[in-house]
């Protein structure tokens, strides 16, 4: 063996001086995932700026996210403000924390103890996208119904006797109308249709008129952050601008307020929820890369740390998504 | 790798911790209270604190100094920053607390430029 293989052979695969001092005192694979982690912490301020861009731009329209927000798994018509993504942080931070106990147990070379926190923390990263998809559903799908004026002003209906929203599946009436299907033999062109909505727009608005306890609350918000009701009058002339009926939220029409909100819940979310997703494929793979002992010939569990350095980036920006999204 | 010389205390020594074990238990506990003092001030909205404060309500103010206090204590626990070296604690947390603000603070202006242009000008943006 020549004198050069034996000196490739004593330099640790993490030396990336001549002199085997890490540039420092981390290691390569550490220094280039702390890169990556500053990157995309850049990129997510980029996004949160953004969506307070939009959000101070229509500061005295804004949705409000109490109100958005109110619904808990098994839990119907109750009133649960937050609560459900208070239980979601939670358990981002307990999955940061079993991560954290991975890496410790890494550093004393107790293989049993990686495996089990390994597997805790995967669960828990699991358990949150699962609660993240019901979120989406649940927002996707809507509650109240709410129409569209063609500024794309969105009119909310409110119960005066009781001061609590009135959905328009309660009031609206049924009319008898035909719907005419636009077909290729009449036409040269034709635009396809997208699905309706449970009720058309002329039911909500004879339903508005014929239930005299019905106001129309606007997207503003007055001095104490409470949006504006119009009194019965001017509710009656306001729903003559509505246009259509929204049910829900998608990326063009959104129930709970201006679209600019469902569009940077969607996009923030969900760039979030891929990053959970990916953090928990990769902890899987670190999850059996520990199994089959791959760090314990290896001689140190580096891997497990660095996978952790991203896992507790992803509850970092968790933290913030939440501050702006559901609290401020 | 530098195991042996890890930080155990936190709140600037106020709390010691035996072993690192118990240092992240006692970062957790204390991570779930600063989230539950933010959910709970979320739900009631004292009166008081919806004064406006610096074009923000001091509500607002309070959740944002508790979320940076939160992510003070996951980088420098979790992810360790407390036992690295100095020269790489800097070169992480400094471009990060430079360039966000800076970002926030001309993007957010404009957008509150925007907003008294839509609301004193003669421009509309619902029709």
């Amino acid at each position: 063996m020549s004198t050069e293989t034996v000196a490739l052979k004593n330099i640790k695969h993490s030396d990336f001086s001549e002199h085997g001092n890490d540039a420092m005192k981390a290691s390569y694979g550490k220094l280039m995932m702390w890169f990556f982690i500053i990157s995309d912490a850049l990129t997510f301020s980029g996004f949160l700026v953004s969506y307070g861009f939009a959000r101070f731009k229509y500061i005295d329209s804004w949705p409000i996210a109490d109100e958005v927000f109110t619904h808990f798994p098994f839990l119907h018509g109750v009133e649960a403000p937050m609560y459900y993504v208070a239980f979601m942080t939670f358990i981002l931070i307990v999955s940061s924390v079993t991560m954290v106990l991975a890496v410790d147990a890494g550093h004393n070379m107790q293989k049993n103890k990686v495996i089990l926190y390994m597997f805790l923390t995967i669960i828990f990263g699991a358990i949150f996208v699962g609660s993240q998809a019901w979120e989406w559903n649940t927002f996707i799908k809507g509650d109240y119904g709410a129409l569209e004026t063609r500024g794309g002003q969105i009119l909310q209906f409110i119960n005066s006797d009781t001061g609590k929203r009135a959905p328009i599946k309660d009031f609206s009436v049924k009319l008898d109308s035909d719907r005419l299907n636009h077909n290729p033999s009449v036409g040269v062109w034709y635009q396809t249709e997208s699905s309706l909505p449970s009720f058309s727009l002329d039911e909500v608005k004879e339903g508005f008129k014929l239930n005299n306890n019905l106001l129309v609350r606007v997207q503003k918000l007055d001095s104490m952050g409470k949006k504006v009701v119009l009194n019965r009058s001017e509710s009656l002339s306001k729903i003559q601008d509505a246009v259509g009926v929204v049910e829900g939220a998608n990326l063009i029409h959104n129930e709970y307020g201006h679209r600019l909100f469902a569009d940077f819940f969607f996009f923030i979310t969900g760039f979030h929820g891929f990053h959970v997703f990916s953090g928990v494929v990769i902890n899987i793979i670190i999850f059996f890369n520990v199994i089959i002992g791959t760090y314990e010939k290896r001689g140190h569990y580096e891997m497990v740390e660095k996978v952790g350095l991203y896992w507790h980036f992803v509850d970092l920006v968790w933290v913030f998504v939440f501050t702006f999204f559901y609290l401020v | 790798m530098g195991h042996s010389d890890q930080k155990l205390a936190i709140f600037r020594g106020l709390l010691k911790f035996k072993s690192n074990v118990q240092k992240i238990w006692g970062v957790l506990i204390f991570l779930s209270i600063v989230t539950t003092i933010e959910v709970v001030l979320g739900i009631i909205k004292p009166e008081f604190l919806l004064k406006p404060f610096l074009r923000m309500k001091l509500l607002n103010w309070i959740f944002l100094i508790l979320t940076i206090v939160k992510a003070y204590y996951i980088a420098w626990d979790f992810m360790h920053i407390r036992d690295e070296k100095s020269s790489l604690k800097n070169s992480i947390v400094l471009p990060l607390v430079f360039l966000i603000p800076y970002l926030a603070f001309i993007i957010l202006l404009e957008a509150d430029y925007i907003f008294d242009i839509m609301k004193d000008g003669i421009v509309s943006w619902d029709f």
